[in-house]
C-alpha cells in the first residue's frame, strides 16, 4: 500500500511533466479509443484515432525517457505492430471471401447476426482497428528512428 | 513552362462550380450513397460508409501506402547512424 502510494507520488520533475502524464495522457488515451469505436457514428474514425493514440504514447516517450516499460513501445514492436494492422485490414477482406463473398464484401462476413446492416458496421469496425494500429504504430516508428538518429549524433560529438 | 502553367490556369474556367447540384460528380453515384448509406452500411455517418465500406479497397492501399512511406522514412531516418552498428539490428539499443 505505502510501496504504491509511493509510485504514484514519484515526480516525473516538475508540475507540467506530472500533470501531463496523469491528466493528458490518460484522456488522450480514453479519447482515441472512443473516436476508434464510435467512429461510425460520430466524425473520427481510424486514421485519426491512431493518431491520438500515437500522441499518447509520444508523449509517455517524450516525459520519461525510452527505458521505463510503463505505457511503452519499443521500436522493432512497433514496426511489427504496423505491419499488423495493415495484415488485419487484409485479412478482413479474406474473411468476406471464405464467407463466399467478394473481397470486402461485409454482407458475406462468416458471422451469424440477424440484419446485414450489423454486419457491415461489424466490418467496418474491424477494418478500422487494422486503420489504427497501422496508423499508431507508424507514428511511433518514426518517432523511434529520429530518437536514434538523434542518439547517434551526439555519440559522435563525444567521440570526436 | 510558363505557357503550359498558363495554360493549366486558363482550364479552370471549365471545371463545374464548387457545389452546384447538376456537375457530373454530383450526379453519378453521390445521390445513391446519400439515400442508402445509413441503410446499407448500417452506420449514421456517410463519410465513414463511404471510405470504409464503398471504397474499402481504396482504404486499404491508403493505409498500405501509409505503413510502407512510414517504413521508408524509418529507413532513410536509421541510414548511416553509425558503423558501430554494423550486423545489429536496427532500433535496437547498441551496448557501449
Amino acid at each position: 500500500m505505502s510501496n504504491e502510494s509511493n509510485k504514484m507520488k514519484k515526480s516525473f520533475g516538475g508540475i507540467v511533466l506530472d500533470s501531463s502524464f496523469r491528466i493528458i495522457i490518460p484522456f488522450t488515451l480514453v479519447y482515441g479509443m472512443y473516436i476508434l469505436t464510435h467512429g461510425e457514428y460520430s466524425p473520427g474514425g481510424g486514421f485519426q484515432a491512431g493518431a491520438l493514440l500515437a500522441v499518447g504514447i509520444v508523449l509517455v516517450r517524450l516525459i520519461q525517457g525510452a527505458d521505463k516499460k510503463s505505457f511503452n513501445v519499443p521500436g522493432p514492436i512497433a514496426v511489427v505492430c504496423a505491419g499488423v494492422g495493415t495484415f488485419i485490414y487484409a485479412a478482413t477482406g479474406w474473411l468476406t471471401l471464405a464467407g463466399g463473398g467478394m473481397f470486402l464484401d461485409y454482407s458475406f462476413l462468416p458471422v451469424p447476426m440477424h440484419h446485414e446492416a450489423e454486419l457491415h458496421a461489424l466490418g467496418i469496425l474491424l477494418i478500422e482497428i487494422g486503420v489504427t494500429v497501422c496508423v499508431m504504430m507508424t507514428i511511433i516508428d518514426i518517432m523511434d528512428a529520429i530518437i536514434e538518429r538523434l542518439d547517434d549524433d551526439k555519440e559522435v560529438d563525444y567521440h570526436e | 513552362m510558363t505557357i503550359i502553367t498558363a495554360l493549366f490556369c486558363a482550364c479552370t474556367v471549365f471545371l463545374p462550380t464548387i457545389g452546384d447540384p447538376n456537375s457530373a460528380p454530383n450526379q453519378h453515384v453521390t445521390p445513391y450513397y446519400i439515400e442508402n448509406s445509413a441503410v446499407d452500411t448500417g452506420s449514421p455517418n456517410i463519410v465513414t460508409g463511404t471510405l470504409a465500406d464503398y471504397r474499402g479497397f481504396d482504404t486499404l492501399w491508403e493505409t498500405s501506402v501509409m505503413f510502407v512511406s512510414g517504413l521508408t522514412a524509418c529507413l532513410i531516418l536509421m541510414a548511416n547512424t553509425g558503423e558501430k552498428q554494423q550486423g545489429k539490428k536496427g532500433g535496437k539499443k547498441r551496448e557501449q
